[in-house]
């Protein structure tokens, strides 16, 4: 069934399409930026070598300068590999820093902006860290082939120093870097053959994890900065709103109150610590002026989302074969729509920034997964220009798109410009879910067409919601007005269906509401959909879901694979207890193959427990195995969690969630067990950091499906529909032992 | 002034008797480690020991520590059972971002030190209290598994 044609035309189209984020129109401007102080000066000649962006050599150690930030996806470590790697040194003889904001040395290819997100990093940096690691190493060697006056041919690089063999004489890296300093940085340095690598490709302990383990770690809001006051941030609680009038009277009562201050949408407490400035800030009379968003629901924006589903103009993303005409002739048609909620992002480290505005500059401590648009948007709150502003990116205490705004920054920034002192801005947990960008809602529709055969012969996708990429990167758009993200893993899905439409409706939440990526971007949504959509056709099919797959994947074998490692790992097919169940999923976005298999319990009350997931990958080349490993049992547990729980409601214009007693994540004792099967691969390398949240949600619901025969279209999962009728078989008694959970009432 | 024992250390804090001590420790005493996830003792990220047991420092007034000793993860390698906790962690790569972690690795040193071989069913229930985003919990359940051996 292969169709060479089609898969041309796909493949074009997501040439376009790529990842999420492209070319922020931003990089001229920050060119004057460039070496701004805080940066990573290239060293004097004659003394430091830093022959790129990315390592720095003096008599003093060996530094290397990642280009990505470390919020637990382990790029510390994996990217440190890449240059080790070819400049030959242990990881336990160098230095890690944050690269600085600099958008022309370390934008992120696939990105095209200086950013970590869209699991774009390791796709993105695998051939040019390891190219300044070559070339580095290439000048070390030069410098010590010149001193001793023999042939570069003759000497070898190893653990950190040139060794020449036939005379035993050997110097450290740190005693060259002045000498290489000064010679000419070769352009075209070859690399090691793959079969050659000593280090990338096992496991290797992560560079980030003593410090994490015995508390000394720094996150942005460990931040000190001698004479710093503290912030408490208060935000009109309707979107859109603005602050009319505060009255700081009860406030200023508390001890260690300092001022209010405040910008057109906020308010902040200042005061000598965090405790005093919460207080103070809960203590202000603020009113708001609501503005025009204070009708807002959550279901006005379910029924606008569902009419515009129907009445908006549609922007084709893909129209092979004629979809249209198939399914309206047929008569064996599956149709269904599927609801996705806003979700928050909840990072453990809620929103925090420092800022200290001089007469000579800025001083900005946090953690942000944009440091170069930071950067911009601090000159902007500033009046500053952007080679003043100096940004000390921290490591992230959980990402998940949310540090991909850098909104809280020019918050921050706003209210540092009216103090003299550094000025540490928080946001309470509160605050944090309630001012959240959130991942928007989305409406989708599908139908499909079954041939005598059960398989579909044509389907239909119609996804409605919102464009962060219009606003995120408007310049990304592509010419028909199409956001690439919002149809990524819905054009380019694993099976062979001779005919297909993809379409989207675009329909942005109501203005002021803000909305952006959230872990597993345009996938998360549509390896849901599509992934739930297949496992209808297969039971409208009475087939086996995953023999139902595997007919349409013969022309994709790394699908298959990983389709078949997952059923056989997961033991597929062995019998289970009555309202046990499993279900499976299955794509290959950012670059890798993923199939997933959870296998729930459900108990008559409704109560889901997750009892196993079981994952195979097939990434490509593979890095760090052992970080590649924690990315899918974590990034598969974070998709569980939202599926199970997460979802933000609005009331009046406001946000209904506030904290995590009812914005629910998940905790230990709902966690399944999770295994993760990898298939060695030499292709080149996929993305990890989102893979397994994305095919967390459709596997979840298909597993219930399989264990209570009732079809989810919505998450969260409504458990209130999975209660046992009394039409139902007895349910084993066992079940309920030994697994009330406790975490709730904590 | 208050008077408190902290890691082994009297020290005096000028602060007001309802100020929780997860601030007396962080913004007073200047010890980061412990973390602010919710301030209503509902992720764990700031929880410390009290005469060895794990509290949640966010909602515990510092009038109300007394004379117990506190315990922060700056001096969790001076216990056994803490000591042994931090091993295993490092030993099964358990922390991603790591910004949980603190208070994942004192509740965990508080369980093992009362339960010296805890049930997967105890250890789920002892830390079901901390929360992790990045979803670390196979590898918490392996170290703490793995702690109890050392």
């Amino acid at each position: 069934m292969s169709k060479p044609r089609t898969a041309m035309s796909r493949r074009s189209l997501l040439k376009g399409a790529l990842v999420l984020g492209f070319a922020l129109p931003v990089t001229k401007r920050l060119r004057a930026a460039n070496l701004a102080p805080g940066a990573i000066a290239a060293g004097p000649a004659g003394k430091v070598l830093a022959p790129n962006g990315f390592i720095h050599i003096d008599g003093g150690g060996t530094t290397f300068i990642i280009p990505n930030v470390e919020m637990g996806q382990g790029i510390y470590t994996a990217e440190a590999m890449l240059i080790a790697e070819e400049l030959e040194i242990g990881l336990n003889q160098i230095r890690i820093e944050a690269a600085p904001p600099n958008a022309e040395i370390y934008m992120t290819p696939l990105l095209h902006f200086q950013g970590t997100g869209g699991s774009t990093s390791i796709r993105s940096w695998w051939e040019p860290l390891r190219k300044a690691g070559a070339t580095a190493r290439l000048l070390l060697i030069t410098a010590a082939a010149n001193r001793w006056q023999v042939n570069p041919e003759a000497c070898q690089a190893v653990d950190g120093s040139v060794v020449h063999p036939a005379s035993g004489r050997s110097l450290a890296y740190t005693e060259l870097a002045a000498d290489a300093s000064t010679l000419a940085v070769p352009a075209d340095v070859p690399l090691k053959n793959p079969a050659d690598f000593k280090l990338v490709g096992n496991s290797a302990k992560r560079v980030d994890m003593p410090g994490k383990v015995d508390g000394t770690a720094v996150f942005g809001i460990d931040v000190r900065v001698p004479g710093m006051k503290v912030a408490s941030v208060i935000a009109s609680p309707v979107f859109g709103g603005k602050l009319k009038s505060v009255d700081n009277s009860a406030a200023a009562a508390v001890p260690g109150f300092i001022r209010v201050i405040t910008i057109e949408n906020a308010v902040a407490a200042v005061a000598e610590n965090t405790w005093a400035a919460q207080r103070a800030a809960a203590a202000l009379q603020i009113v708001w002026d609501d503005g025009a968003n204070v009708n807002v629901t959550t279901a006005s924006i379910r029924r606008e989302l569902a009419a515009a589903s129907k009445d908006g103009e549609p922007i084709v993303a893909l129209d092979e074969g004629d979809a249209m005409d198939a399914l309206s002739k047929d008569t064996n048609r599956i149709d269904a729509t599927y609801e996705l909620p806003f979700l928050a992002h909840a990072t453990m480290e809620p929103i925090n920034t420092i800022v200290h505005v001089q007469a000579d500059g800025c001083d900005i401590w946090c953690g942000t997964q944009v440091p170069a648009t930071a950067v911009l948007l601090a000159a902007q709150a500033t009046g500053l220009p952007a080679e003043k502003i100096r940004l000390h990116n921290q490591l992230i205490g959980g990402g998940f798109g949310r540090r991909l705004e850098a909104d809280s920054i020019a918050q921050a920034a706003a209210f540092a410009n009216q103090v003299e002192y550094p000025l540490q801005v928080f946001w309470s947990r509160e605050e944090d879910i309630r001012q959240d960008y959130y991942r928007p809602a989305y409406h989708d529709r599908l139908s499909a067409a079954l041939g005598t055969d059960g398989l579909p012969i044509a389907m239909w996708h119609r996804t409605t919601g919102g464009s962060v990429l219009a606003r995120f990167a408007p310049s990304a758009m592509l010419p028909s007005g199409l956001d690439s993200d919002v149809v990524e893993g819905s054009v380019e899905i694993p099976y062979d269906i001779p005919k297909r439409k993809v379409e989207w409706v675009r329909h942005d939440p109501p203005k002021g509401l803000p909305f952006s990526w959230w872990r597993g971007v345009g996938p998360a949504h549509n390896v849901f959909v599509i992934e739930t959509f297949i496992d209808e056709l297969a039971h409208k099919a009475s087939e086996d879901p995953i023999k139902y797959r595997a007919r349409m994947l013969e022309h994709n074998p790394r699908a298959l694979a990983v389709l078949k490692l997952a059923a056989e790992q997961s033991g597929w097919g062995q019998p289970l207890p009555e309202r046990h169940g499993r279900g499976v999923s299955l794509h290959q976005a950012f670059g890798s193959f993923c199939a997933l298999v959870v296998e729930v319990a459900v108990w008559p009350e409704g109560i889901i427990r997750l009892t196993k997931a079981t994952a195979a990958i097939d990434c490509g080349f593979t890095v760090n195995p052992d970080t590649m490993v924690a990315q899918i049992e974590g990034g598969t547990l974070f998709g569980l969690s939202a599926a199970l729980f997460s979802g933000i409601e609005f009331e009046g214009g406001k946000t209904v969630q506030s904290n995590f007693h009812d914005y629910r994540v998940m905790r230990i004792d709902e966690a399944p067990r999770v295994e993760v099967h990898h298939i060695q691969s030499a292709e080149s390398p996929g993305g990890i950091g989102e893979v397994g949240t994305a095919s967390a949600f459709p596997a979840l619901g298909n597993a219930l499906f399989a264990a209570t025969g009732v079809r989810l279209r919505k998450t969260p999962f409504d458990q209130t529909q999975l209660i046992s009728r009394s039409s139902d078989k007895p349910i084993l008694s066992g079940l309920a032992a030994g697994t009330k959970r406790s975490g709730d009432v904590k | 002034m208050t008077s408190i024992t902290i890691n082994g250390e009297i020290r005096e804090v000028d602060a007001p008797d309802e100020m929780p001590l997860l601030w007396v420790i962080r913004d007073l005493l200047g010890l980061t480690g412990t973390k602010y996830g919710c301030g209503i003792a509902q992720c764990g990220a700031c929880t410390v020991h009290l005469d060895g047991r794990a509290v949640r420092s966010c909602v515990m007034p510092v009038s109300a520590v007394g004379s117990r000793k506190v315990t922060t993860i700056e001096a969790l390698k001076n216990s056994d059972a803490g000591s042994r906790v931090q091993k295993a962690w490092l030993e099964e790569e358990v922390a991603q971002c790591g910004y949980c972690q603190s208070g994942q690795l004192m509740s965990a040193a508080a369980l093992i030190a009362h339960v010296p071989n805890p049930t997967d069913a105890e250890i789920d229930a002892a830390m079901s209290g901390n929360i992790c985003r990045c979803a670390t919990y196979e590898r918490i359940r392996r170290a703490i598994k793995e702690a109890v051996i050392l």
